[in-house]
């Protein structure tokens, strides 16, 4: 262990003085994104631009709470690889899942009768 | 042309640093404070715990036969002799996303060895965090007592909302309440000068990690079920 002295102290300190400004500008931003998909429910949005401003509100909020809020980019990358790169495997689980459910669907509605 | 410069100078030198961590034959995040890395690891283990019962509920809905509940007027609050649309979630989204705020500054004053601002940002932080299980609690006996839904039951259509209502927000109110519960030990911690004596303030990083990351949750919440 000794002669690998962790090299903590500099590099876990480094880049996180960010001015207060910056973390006001994102707050005002993730209100506003808020706000936005907020309204698209208000505004009764329906089909598929509903779900595309959903998803791209969603998206983009996520992604400036875990780079800004989090500091993941001001992070190696290792570390954002190692956190962010696995969750894509989700998107199989997802895929399969559509696959059961539609066949769950259509096995209720055809053989009980739409009953559940 | 400019493009060309920033690949140059700064991803080639990144993945240089990714090879160099993998393959150094110690251990990879050495650079990173190990409470910081433990609980990116944790978190990621949380995601796929969100994510799992997020899938469940987009099966489950896709398959209900029964009609699924509009959110829009399940969660519209009467005010003023007006129905307002999903409005205590548009209250409770800001809530919780002011807490994300004032901890991200918290976790800034604590990088500047700001005793006092740190402990009373992360107070703040917390009341935002309290502020928004109130309205929770509101929320479920609203739901509970006048709507009559049950997690086997719903009266407004398919019983499957009932289920899927109660596991993820309530496993995402045990987060807030766990979350409120770590705020405030670290927030009396650091107001009374426990990280001073060595200096690292790694701990109230570490502590807005976690806040954030029920922040994110939310996030998806907030789309995916109240939304959808």
């Amino acid at each position: 262990m000794q002669e690998n002295p962790p090299i903590t102290s500099d590099a876990a300190h480094e880049g996180q003085q960010h001015p207060i400004s910056l973390y006001l500008k994102v707050w005002g931003l993730l209100f506003l994104l808020s706000a936005m998909s907020y309204l698209v429910d208000y505004m009764h949005v329906q089909g598929i631009v509903r779900w595309m401003l959903i998803i791209s509100f969603m998206l983009l909020k996520a992604g400036l709470i875990v780079s800004i809020f989090m500091h993941m980019a001001w992070e190696r990358l290792s570390l954002i690889y190692a956190i962010l790169v696995p969750p894509l495997v989700l998107l199989v689980l997802v895929r399969i899942m559509t696959i059961e459910a539609n066949y769950a669907f259509w096995t209720r509605a055809i053989f009980m009768g739409g009953g559940g | 042309m400019a493009q060309g410069i920033t690949d140059r100078e700064v991803i080639a030198p990144a993945l240089r640093e990714i090879a160099a961590d993998w393959s150094a034959d110690q251990e990879v995040f050495r650079h990173t404070h190990w409470g910081k890395a433990m609980m990116w690891i944790f978190l990621l283990s949380d995601t796929f715990i969100f994510s799992c019962f997020l899938t469940g509920y987009m099966t489950m809905r896709a398959s209900a036969v029964l009609p699924w509940p509009n959110t829009a007027e399940v969660f519209a609050l009467n005010i003023g002799g007006q129905d307002i649309p999903l409005v205590l979630i548009a209250i409770m989204t800001f809530a919780l996303i002011s807490s994300s705020g004032t901890m991200a500054m918290a976790v800034n004053f604590g990088y500047r060895r700001d005793r006092r601002k740190t402990a009373a940002l992360m107070l703040l932080t917390a009341l935002f965090g309290l502020t928004f299980l109130g309205m929770q609690a509101f929320e479920w006996s609203k739901l509970i007592f006048e709507e009559g839904v049950r997690p086997w039951y719903n009266p407004m259509g398919a019983p499957q909302f009932g289920a899927s209502f109660f596991m993820i927000t309530g496993f995402h109110g045990l987060h807030v309440t766990c979350g409120v519960i770590l705020l405030l030990i670290i927030a009396s911690n650091v107001a009374r000068g426990h990280y001073d004596k060595s200096g690292d303030y790694s701990a109230v990083e570490i502590a807005g990690l976690y806040w954030h990351f029920v922040d994110l949750v939310w996030v998806f919440i907030f789309a995916f079920f109240y939304l959808w």
